[in-house]
């Protein structure tokens, strides 16, 4: 059994490399189709043509494609992934200081749209054409229509504005908190280690609204799913025998019905993943967050590409890792698809 | 007259259907006549009425500059809708195309096709229009070329599956048997029997397009200020919220939201009307 599985995940993780390339590519060539000269951007306005020639030599503009881009391969594989100008760091320095911000609120957003989806499909599948199977129809309908950005404002406006509940959207700390003593980088964790419940509390409070847009937005394929796959699983044959032989209903709903229903829900999570790193820049730009969203709008408006490409890579690389995690824990609870693959 | 009579009966059973294909008509005629509709010049600024909350004149105040908020919002209408049917239109088209020859002729092209769309899907969709519109350069009709590339891969799946399905019907062989080549029976065999479900994708597909297109230009990318267009409205918006003035972005995301969940239920009552068997 051990061997099997780590047989599972070295074919899955061979099995994404091709993807990590196709990525690698289309990033390369996105970024190569800039408008302007490079050399001539990095060299200044003020330089002369020999200077901006030089530049360009040093740059490898001057290389054929297929050159170019194995030296990119090459200082990828260095971690290199060229100089900000906006910060005047090196990008992956950057993207490393900036992406446990990023990922804290992506996983809470999904922890939320997780702990509230599954159970609301769950009963709503249950109870069809209760106030709740309503509600949940409701909230998936209105869930994918709701412009991220716009939700995180009007969550603003309520619970900031009105209600003062949630302290100012600037940041992941209010203005008298330190950051805690650096262990993952996810402030959650690290001030729960070191026993800060101080700033654990305002950096909980920070996430709060964040997380809330986020979770909106995911929840509703995941409650679809879950509803759709429920009402399936309920109408088949072994929850008949299971009821027939007095099974208690808890038992039946939550061994049996819901182990069958994760498995699509399970598979549309690398949908909604994609979604919330897509919708994480927006929600960053709401919250004024220090993610990588927000770092690569900066530089974007900056014209500073550099910091854009090691951004779209590693949001491309980060969704591909993920996707494997779901194919990997898929293949785990179902031994189904193992076999079948 | 008998169609009508069907149709009018399957709209009165879906009331929802409905009234999303009424909003739906209010919209494309706010798109088409916006000029001659909106009470006041949304470019036109007074800076002595800034930031007025809404009033009897101005129906949803008015904005940083003093522009009159709800001509914008009308005005947005035929930009956000305008970016969101030339995306769809060109994917569909596209996509179609591709999904039909791959699903139709298999072998190589139908490999090819597929590794694409597998590349497109590895991305984090909004991630990769972002990038596109960014690399392309910063302008409407990228943000429109991006729209349809990233919309495409869903097409060339429908249209791909819906063909490897009806190929091997029966009415494909007798229309070989009467003599008919291949791309005759693609053209006129196949894919009008594919134009349902390409219409309810496309339809589910609007909307969504449209959110795109919208956050595109909440981040600053694509369409620029002082344009009228509801990403951008909603971002201006964006300073005046935690002073406390609503308005300013309230009514262009309300606006956004209305004709996103207009599409999504328009899609969805196609669908069942449609295919009833895809119901959920």
């Amino acid at each position: 059994m051990q061997n099997s599985t780590f047989n599972l995940i070295l074919r899955r993780l061979i099995g994404a490399i091709p993807s990590l390339f196709a990525v690698i590519v289309v990033t390369f060539m996105v970024m190569r189709l800039l408008p302007g000269d490079p050399a001539a951007f990095f060299a200044g306005a003020a330089a002369s043509a020999e200077a901006v020639e030089q530049v360009r030599h040093q740059l490898g503009l001057n290389e054929s494609l297929l050159t170019q881009f194995w030296i990119y391969l090459k200082d990828l594989a260095q971690g290199d992934m060229g100089k900000s100008f906006t910060t005047g760091q090196p990008v992956t320095h950057d993207l490393m200081e900036r992406l446990p911000a990023s990922l804290e609120l992506t996983l809470l957003g999904l922890l939320i749209a997780i702990v509230i989806g599954l159970p609301l499909g769950m009963l709503a599948a249950t109870r069809p054409n209760s106030w709740i199977d309503h509600l949940c129809r409701l909230l998936t309908t209105s869930g994918v229509c709701l412009p991220t950005f716009f939700t995180g404002l009007v969550l603003i406006y309520i619970f900031y504005y009105l209600l003062g509940w949630a302290p100012a959207p600037m940041g992941r700390l209010d203005l008298f908190s330190s950051p805690p003593q650096d262990v993952t980088g996810f402030y959650l964790i690290d001030s729960a280690i070191t026993g800060e419940w101080a700033i654990f509390r305002s950096a909980l409070a920070q996430l709060i609204l964040p997380a809330i847009t986020l979770a909106l937005f995911a929840l509703a394929p995941l409650a679809r799913m879950t509803r759709a796959g429920m009402l399936g699983v309920l109408n088949s044959d072994f929850i008949r025998s299971a009821k027939a032989a007095g099974l208690p209903r808890r038992v039946i709903l939550v061994r049996y019905a819901l182990r069958n229903t994760l498995l699509p829900v399970i598979n549309t999570m690398g949908m909604v993943l994609s979604y919330l790193l897509g919708i994480n820049v927006l929600v960053e730009k709401v919250f004024a967050w220090p993610g990588i969203g927000s770092y690569a709008l900066e530089a974007l408006i900056a014209s500073d590409y550099a910091p854009v490409q090691g951004f779209v890579l590693s949001i491309a690389v980060l969704y591909v890792l993920l996707n494997l995690v779901v194919d990997l824990v898929c293949s785990l609870i179902d031994p189904r698809v193992e076999r079948a693959a | 007259m008998k169609q009508f009579e069907e149709w009018r009966y399957l709209l009165l059973q879906n009331p929802l259907t409905l009234i999303a294909l009424i909003v739906f008509i209010g919209v494309v005629i706010c798109a088409l006549f916006a000029p001659w509709l909106v009470p006041y010049d949304p470019f036109a600024s007074d800076t002595v009425n800034a930031l007025q909350p809404p009033s009897a004149n101005n129906w949803f105040g008015t904005d940083q500059l003093g522009r009159d908020i709800f001509s914008r919002v009308i005005m947005g209408a035929r930009m956000d809708l305008g970016i969101a049917v030339g995306a769809v239109a060109l994917a569909a088209a596209i996509g179609t195309f591709l999904g039909a020859c791959a699903g139709f002729y298999g072998g190589h092209f139908d490999q090819a096709v597929g590794r694409g769309v597998d590349i497109i899907m590895a991305f984090p969709l909004f991630v990769l229009a972002m990038a596109i519109v960014a690399g392309l350069g910063n302008n409407v009709i990228n943000v429109v070329y991006a729209s349809a590339i990233i919309n495409m891969p869903f097409y060339v799946r429908v249209v791909r599956s819906e063909i490897l399905i009806l190929k091997n019907a029966g009415f494909v062989e007798a229309a070989r048997l009467c003599g008919n080549s291949n791309k005759r029976i693609l053209w006129f065999q196949l894919l009008p029997n594919v134009s349902a479900p390409l219409v309810v994708q496309m339809s589910l597909n609007m909307g969504w397009s449209m959110l795109n297109a919208a956050s595109l230009s909440f981040v600053g990318l694509g369409i620029r200020p002082p344009t009228p267009e509801w990403g951008i409205m909603v971002a201006e918006g964006a300073h005046y919220i935690i002073s406390g003035q609503w308005w300013v972005a309230l009514f262009p995301g309300l606006a956004l939201t209305l004709v996103v969940l207009c599409f999504n239920l328009l899609g969805d009552g196609l669908r069942d009307i449609i295919d009833p068997r895809r119901r959920t």
